[in-house]
């Protein structure tokens, strides 16, 4: 199956090569144009440097019905998607994770019921702590985090050797975290934007969306993170007022991170799903709507404190919560990890 | 989006009907839109394919006289212009280039105002960062930035539409007959801008012109210039300009589609090689000067052998000295091998070969980005620059066909872009771009002069069509 992929991303990419008109548009066509042959791995690369801005496809003079049926977009996304897979374990998995939403949503409703049976219990709780010990949580929730974390560690471990990497520099990964920072490659080359919910206008909207779900995402990450330093190493036990750190991160990161993936899924509706990893286009959106529930409920549950709602929200939060970790290595998630490490493997090929 | 489509059966008097849908016709639509005018695109093409021969350009020509955004240093109307004169030897309308000339740094400005996206020169292009300046994404990408702003100015634009008759009144324009789905109509306008490009699609045509030859030649860009309109106007008393069998024409790799290849059919290893023709005999200087300044030649020299083919043979040394093509080149250890590969007479093949390599001197100077005076001595047709002998295994080599960019033979015009009939101009038609870039163009080619020449003139073309509507 990525083996057919590759041979496809392949066979358009050696014509992309003898063309060039897209040169300005991303990364992948300047790390193109270093070579004059290709093997199929150099197809994984490209495909996790493309981030699918599209400009290639509506400015190129060989899409179909042209006999040379150039959709670049959608080829290095399929060998981009079935990437992760085939470098994930166990891969069956990842596959059935980005093709059927169904799993993820499924587990959700696991994993609250789970949470729910568990609070049953408790009488009259007012605060989550009343339900549940920090120490309870943190059972649960650091292995299902540091599990996947060790399995995407492992992925990346197998792309960088499949991609030929060599020892990181720090400038390096400088270089691929502030390409990540700002999404430059997302953003058509000259800050005119990508081509991805209007046909062929360029537009900076994806971007601005992908940009407050990943900083949103990052901010509620902080959160836990300030809170967990705060409760186990500067003896000051949750919960906290809200104009703490980590409410206030919490709160401000909930808030982006819901409005990004409602803006990403608005966005998502009139996209073209032709010029993507059309099979995998229904894991990318319960993977958005994962998102968007895990900082909805989120929200909710802290303006619905003290009221009877609350332990229901509690569950679905925490039901969301656990399958968005448990999911990391075999949702979209793992997009991130993989892009950082084509963009660290583009700096180290550009000698920056 | 949805589309929608223009209703032809409507009575609408249009101002202006725009006949084309490339670079020249939008840049004719848009400038007469900002005249007020009400402007109807007339596009043979579908949607995917609109735009014509401009989907596959990739760069503008721009007289500057300091950096320009992506240009660098100065180019200025003189130096253009004796760069014209060279490839043209000379055939060209000094008024007409002149003004193209000196309008090209203006309609430079006026393309990014519209939208059209510059970047720097690309790899394997540097020796144009000076004189061109390319678009983002290449040429379909500035076709898709003009629709845009042709559909924000509220032109109307019918695709999938072909132009089968221009009605006259004297020298007047009355009324478009016009095909589209089986269905025919009458568009009715006060103003006619024709930029519906040459007629090299239409095969007929050209072996009129070239006889049997023309069937092997490969046609680069869109099919759908079949020059319908051109010949209409040239039958109703339209002057011409230019002589049929002269075209852009580059010698590209003869497994190329038969129409719309474009760019990526090209070679540019010529200078590397020895060319020798079906009877394994070199005819021409290899070396003669860069490639950017010789590739419009090739076309021709290749379309003047037998059967319209030659083969362009290099060796191990050089296979990365150039851009790579779309297609693998032939590949053999030997040279013989390599003849019986590409079914050439082997003994002539070594000969011409053998005695090229004798031919080859001191080529310690060799230098692939420079006139590098690396040359042959004694041969009947010597090679100029970066001769060394074909020596190296393994050998490769590739098929050349003449592939025939655009045609000249075109609509004379007036430095107002007013089309000229028999007795006086036409009252109320104009013409942009390959239509009539045989005044400019008598012969040879300019790399991006045909975009540039398209935009000026469809500039022209547009204002003075909604000047013409608005007196």
């Amino acid at each position: 199956m990525s083996m057919n992929n590759q041979a496809e991303a392949r066979r358009q990419i050696e014509i992309c090569n003898a063309c060039r008109y897209c040169e300005g548009f991303c990364a992948v066509f300047p790390a193109m144009t270093k070579q004059r042959t290709f093997s199929l791995t150099d197809m994984t690369q490209f495909a996790n440097l493309c981030h699918n801005c599209q400009g290639c496809y509506h400015a190129c003079q060989y899409t179909a019905p042209h006999e040379f049926a150039i959709n670049l977009p959608a080829a290095l996304a399929e060998v981009r998607t079935a990437s992760w897979e085939r470098l994930s374990t166990p891969t069956w998995l990842a596959k059935r994770v980005q093709t059927h939403g169904g799993l993820v949503a499924g587990l959700v409703l696991f994993a609250t019921i789970f949470f729910l049976m568990w609070m049953q219990g408790v009488v009259g709780g007012n605060t989550f702590y009343d339900y549940f010990s920090h120490n309870a949580l943190v059972a649960i929730f650091a292995p299902a985090f540091v599990g996947p974390l060790a399995v995407i560690t492992w992925s990346i471990r197998r792309y960088w050797r499949e991609v030929g990497g060599e020892p990181v520099h720090g400038s390096h990964l400088l270089s691929a975290l502030k390409a990540a920072a700002n999404l430059k490659n997302l953003s058509g080359g000259q800050q005119q934007g990508c081509q991805y919910e209007d046909g062929d206008r360029y537009s900076h909207k994806r971007r601005a969306g992908h940009q407050l779900t990943m900083y949103g995402f990052l901010l509620c990450f902080a959160s836990t993170s300030t809170a967990t330093v705060m409760h186990y190493v500067l003896d000051m036990p949750a919960p906290y007022a809200w104009y703490t750190l980590p409410k206030i991160l919490g709160v401000v990161g909930g808030v982006m991170l819901s409005a990004g993936t409602l803006f990403l899924m608005k966005l998502k509706r009139t996209a073209n799903p032709e010029l993507g990893s059309a099979s995998r286009w229904g894991g990318d959106w319960v993977f958005i709507w994962l998102l968007f529930l895990t900082a909805s409920t989120g929200l909710l549950l802290w303006t619905l404190g003290g009221t009877s709602l609350m332990p229901l929200m509690l569950a679905v939060h925490l039901g969301c919560v656990l399958t968005l970790f448990l999911m990391m290595p075999y949702s979209k998630m793992v997009h991130g990890f993989f892009r950082l490490a084509a963009l660290t493997r583009d700096a180290q090929t550009n000698g920056s | 989006m949805t589309e929608r489509t223009i209703d032809l059966a409507a009575p609408i008097d249009w101002d202006v009907v725009v006949v084309g849908g490339g670079n020249a016709a939008l840049c004719a639509a848009i400038s007469a839109a900002e005249k007020g005018a009400q402007v109807l695109v007339i596009e043979s093409a579908p949607k995917t394919y609109r735009g014509g021969n401009s989907r596959h350009t990739r760069n503008f020509r721009a007289m500057h006289d300091g950096p320009s955004g992506v240009l660098e240093e100065t180019y200025l109307e003189e130096e253009y212009f004796q760069d014209l004169l060279k490839v043209t030897k000379g055939k060209t309308d000094e008024t007409l280039a002149r003004q193209c000339i000196r309008e090209s740094e203006p309609a430079y400005r006026w393309m990014m105002d519209h939208g059209v996206l510059f970047q720097p020169s690309l790899s394997g292009t540097l020796s144009l960062s000076r004189t061109n300046a390319f678009f983002l994404g290449g040429g379909k990408a500035l076709v898709n930035a003009y629709y845009n702003t042709a559909e924000r100015l509220g032109i109307a634009v019918t695709y999938d539409t072909e132009v089968t008759h221009v009605q006259l009144a004297g020298n007047r324009f009355t009324h478009l007959e016009v095909t589209r789905a089986g269905q025919r109509y009458v568009v009715q306008g006060k103003a006619l801008v024709l930029a519906s490009g040459g007629f090299q699609s239409n095969l007929e045509w050209l072996t009129e012109a070239w006889g049997p030859a023309a069937a092997n030649f490969l046609i680069r860009g869109t099919p759908y210039n079949r020059g319908v309109v051109l010949k209409d106007m040239l039958d109703q008393g339209a002057l011409s300009v230019g002589d049929p069998t002269q075209c852009h024409a580059v010698a590209i790799d003869g497994r190329a589609p038969k129409f719309d290849g474009g760019i990526v059919t090209r070679l540019d290893c010529v200078p590397f090689s020895v060319v020798v023709n079906k009877h394994g005999d070199r005819f021409y200087d290899e070396g003669e000067d860069v490639w950017p300044k010789r590739y419009a030649i090739w076309g021709r020299l290749v379309a003047a052998q037998p059967d319209q083919v030659a083969y362009v043979v290099i060796d191990a040394k050089s296979l990365n000295l150039f851009m790579p093509s779309v297609f693998p080149p032939e590949k053999a250890d030997t040279l013989e091998a390599l003849a019986a590969q590409l079914g050439l007479p082997v003994d002539a093949f070594m000969r011409t070969i053998n005695t090229f390599n004798a031919a080859c001197g001191d080529t310690s100077g060799f230098h692939s980005n420079q006139l590098d005076g690396v040359c042959t001595t004694g041969l009947t047709i010597n090679k100029t620059n970066w001769a060394r002998p074909i020596n190296e295994g393994p050998f490769y080599a590739y098929q050349l066909r003449p592939g025939v960019t655009f045609t000249y033979l075109g609509l004379k015009v007036d430095p107002q872009a007013k089309v000229q009939m028999q007795d006086a101009p036409a009252e109320n038609i104009w013409a942009a771009g390959e239509i009539m870039a045989g005044s400019i163009l008598g012969e040879g080619y300019l790399a991006g002069f045909g975009m540039t020449i398209g935009t000026v003139y469809g500039r022209i073309a547009g204002q003075e069509a909604g000047n013409y509507v608005n007196e």
